[in-house]
């Protein structure tokens, strides 16, 4: 296949799900249920056109740069803004699982939405994010990516939303969109700096200057600042603290929508633009970013312990195990960064579906029993579905394997990846607060998904809706399986403890920095190891690529591309680290993930030590966590009423102020007028009554003589004739 | 002493004033249409009076004729009209008869 039939090919895929929202949009409520086999089918061609794109480019050009079509989109003078849209490999793995994730919702949603009233407008709204999702992944601009970045935020708000007959849906969705456009605010910021100093948004041309030394304002801070406004859009959609409040909110959704949005893709858009914008991160842009994944990572963590809501454990789950990709990021390991992202979105979207599935045949359940108080999503009520529901169960138990990160798993080839990156990090350049804050989240992240199945899942049912619960049909169970299966490790590397040699990583290098060397970490500064190797090929080679491009197209083209490990690496210090890093970390993720497990088990399973006990010891912590740290509280009480204040501040300084002045022109205005209204009712209709009356009195005057009497006319008109006589004769 | 066109302007132009008094002053409405019969009859005098004085032809005289025929019609028409306002008003007062004034 060539390479434009595989662009082609790509716009077709960006533009299936966009003529489904369409169509649906129109003409749903007519087609009633048959809109959810529509969508459902055109997600599946959708799927397939994805999967023959990724083959192709994974197989056939897997060393290529990025395939691109670019276009003139505004033309004003001698600037002219670029659009276009490009394939690469990253792209490729991510067009997968949008699409997959994407239309295994849609199935689920079959059976899962069957009853609700706007069944067909909900397959139009997936259809719509399912587009804005895939703008972003074949984005090869800035500008591209931000326009759909923000379509992404508009579809979020609307399946947030769905139910908003519900108050607190609707201030979910409200609360999603003002707080993702806090960190948008910092991407735009970011883009028009961007622009302003490169005049281009195309990813490789921007890199390329970077790489050429030009620098926003001349100044390395800038750079450095240019990348953390970038990245405030990942921290805004990829749900990092401080802005992580919204996802557990946006549980409010129907829980599909949790699979597909709130764990698997839109907030794995963020992870995404940082490991697509990675080359433009200065040393300390990335060390921001690690220290953000940490802290979220940990924070998140800690709160998911205590949790009783089943879909809001999964979301603080997801919140820090997006911390752990953005951790990975920042500390420079790419490919496990970009690979959790992947894992993860298919055993977190499984570990909503199946809570999806849960709650599912818990409102069931209740409907048989007529009991409509329950909360259905609160564990504590559930109990003994292992039993009941065993397909959910198994599948469910498999994606908390792997999100824990036990071997044979591919979160664990991924999560250990990482944590030897921090590992590595934390020993180069001496943050040891990021792979301790790592590790402990591993141990935590342990400790409550095993916390949650047990309860939910194993013992005796809590309440008899638990115990009359059953297993959902195929549209339900199908996508769990599906998703549980791609929970193992042969998909991505046929070792299951090493995936180095793996088709993945092989295929997803860290692309080469692109800022200067004193902007770079010493240790990720490729030049400097290679001058230690004498391994003078390398430079050579890539030097003459550089400069290849430099004369073709007259602007130094950088080279964004992640090539088969097989093709002559760049070694850094950073890498031989993460190499020796790779078993100690291992070692001792797996000794906090089992740790973290065992206590699960012997806290709730086999309760040999009463959880109260570990509460009244620490009231405060289980209150602090239990709370999710106060910080909806302290937003509240600083930004939120910070804003009302400065509100009322603004209303108390318009009315008075700015409405004392318009009140006191308007008085001014008022009182010249009645001035000149004097003026005109004595003057001006003084006169003109004086006319009138003059008339008045003419006419008076005139009418005596018009007697009527044509006797008295004739005299008269004889007498005018007689003096006319004697006046001319 | 000879009499020349002077003495019959002289008649036409008492006549005429005779006419136009008794037309000012007569309440009466035959009083007044006969008062336009003496008016009539001094330009009829003036016609001739220059038909004949005047190296005029028969032309005066033609034209005296035909003011006699209209004098007639009118009077014929005029009193009509007098007698029907007199069926009206039972006087043929003429500054009594206003009943068309605003």
């Amino acid at each position: 296949m060539t390479p434009e039939m595989l662009l082609n090919l790509s716009i077709v895929i960006l533009l299936i799900p966009v003529l489904d929202f369409a169509f649906l949009i129109f003409f749903g409520k007519k087609l009633g249920r048959a809109s959810g086999f529509i969508g459902t089918s055109v997600l599946g061609i959708d799927l397939i056109l994805a999967l023959i794109v990724a083959f192709v480019r994974l197989t056939q050009y897997p060393n290529e740069t990025m395939q691109q079509y670019k276009f003139d989109w505004i033309n004003l003078g001698n600037t002219s803004v670029t659009l276009g849209i490009g394939i690469d490999n990253l792209t490729a793995i991510m067009l997968i699982v949008v699409t997959l994730i994407s239309f295994l919702v849609h199935l689920f949603s079959m059976e899962y939405m069957r009853e609700d009233s706007r069944f067909s407008r909900f397959y139009a709204y997936l259809g719509l994010f399912t587009f804005s999702m895939l703008g972003i992944v074949i984005a090869n601009n800035f500008l591209n990516m931000f326009i759909f970045w923000e379509l992404v935020g508009v579809s979020s708000y609307l399946l947030i939303g769905f139910w908003y007959e519900k108050d607190s849906a609707a201030n979910a969705g409200k609360k999603a969109f003002i707080v993702n456009r806090i960190g948008d605010l910092g991407f735009l910021i970011g883009l028009m700096i961007i622009y302003s100093t490169y005049g281009t948004f195309i990813f490789e041309d921007v890199f390329g200057k970077i790489h050429a030394g030009i620098l926003p304002f001349n100044s390395g801070f800038w750079l450095t600042l240019m990348g953390i406004l970038v990245f405030g859009g990942a921290i805004g959609k990829s749900a990092q603290f401080p802005l992580h409040v919204w996802l557990p909110d946006a549980m409010e959704g129907p829980t599909p929508v949790s699979a597909l949005i709130h764990a698997a893709t839109m907030v794995a858009a963020g992870v995404y633009l940082t490991a697509r914008v990675y080359p433009m991160f200065t040393a300390d842009a990335l060390l921001f970013i690690a220290y953000i994944g940490a802290l979220t990572a940990f924070i998140a963590a800690t709160i998911a312990i205590t949790q009783i809501d089943f879909k809001r454990v999964l979301a603080y789950s997801t919140v820090s195990q997006l911390g752990y990709m953005v951790m990975g990021l920042g500390v420079g390991a790419f490919t496990s960064g970009f690979m959790h992202l992947v894992t993860h979105a298919w055993f977190k979207a499984l570990l909503f579906l199946a809570s999806g599935s849960v709650i599912h045949a818990m409102h069931h359940s209740m409907h048989k029993a007529h009991n409509h108080d329950m909360d259905p999503q609160d564990i504590r009520n559930m109990g003994g579905l292992r039993k009941t529901m065993p397909i959910t169960y198994i599948t469910f138990l498999f994606a908390t394997i792997a999100i824990s990160g036990i071997p044979l798993t591919s979160g664990f080839l991924s999560k250990d990846g990482i944590l030897a990156g921090t590992l590595a990090f934390g020993e180069l350049s001496g943050h040891w607060f990021i792979p301790i804050a790592g590790f402990g989240a591993a141990a935590i992240t342990a400790f409550y998904m095993f916390r949650l199945t047990i309860i939910a899942f194993h013992g005796k049912p809590k309440t008899s809706i638990a115990e009359h619960t059953h297993e959902n049909n195929g549209f339900i169970t199908i996508p769990l399986i599906v998703l549980a299966v791609l929970s193992f490790w042969f998909f991505y590397s046929m070792n299951p403890l090493n995936p180095d040699e793996g088709w993945f990583h092989q295929r997803t290098q860290a692309p080469q920095s692109a800022v200067p060397a004193s902007l770079m970490w010493n240790f990720m500064n490729p030049e400097k190891e290679i001058n230690a190797n004498e391994n003078i090929n390398v430079s050579n080679n890539s030097s003459h690529i550089i400069s290849n491009e430099l004369n073709k197209t007259g602007i130094p083209a950088f080279l964004v591309t992640h090539t088969l490990a097989s093709q002559p690496k760049v070694e850094t210090e950073f890498k031989e680290t993460l190499h020796h890093a790779h078993v100690p970390a291992m070692i001792l993720s797996l000794i906090v993930a089992i740790s973290g497990m065992i206590l699960s088990f012997v806290y709730y399973q086999f309760k040999v030590y009463d959880p109260d006990s570990i509460v009244n010891l620490y009231p405060w912590l289980y209150k602090g966590s239990f709370n999710k740290w106060f910080f909806d509280e302290i937003y509240q009480a600083t930004f939120i009423n910070g804003t009302i204040g400065l509100a009322k501040v603004g209303a108390w300084f318009d009315f008075n102020v700015i409405d004392g002045i318009v009140n006191f022109t308007a008085t001014i205005g008022r009182g010249l007028g009645h001035i000149t209204g004097i003026f005109d009712f004595h003057v001006i209709d003084g006169l003109v009554n004086l006319s009138a009356k003059i008339s008045g009195w003419l006419g008076t005057a005139l009418r005596k003589p018009q007697s009527g009497t044509i006797q008295a006319y004739l005299v008269l008109t004889v007498l005018g004739l007689v003096v006319l006589i004697l006046l001319f004769i | 002493m000879e009499i020349g066109l002077t003495h019959f302007l002289i008649i036409s132009g008492i006549l005429f004033s005779l006419g136009l008094f008794g037309i000012a002053t007569r309440k009466n409405a035959i009083m007044v249409l006969m008062s336009m019969e003496l008016i009539l009859n001094s330009a009829n005098i003036n016609f001739i009076a220059f038909s004949r004085f005047g190296g005029f032809n028969m032309e005066g005289q033609i034209a005296a004729l035909f003011v006699i025929i209209l004098a007639a019609a009118e009077v014929a028409v005029a009193l009509a009209i007098v007698l029907n306002i007199y069926q009206n008003y039972h006087h043929v007062n003429v500054d009594e008869i206003n009943k068309l004034k605003g």
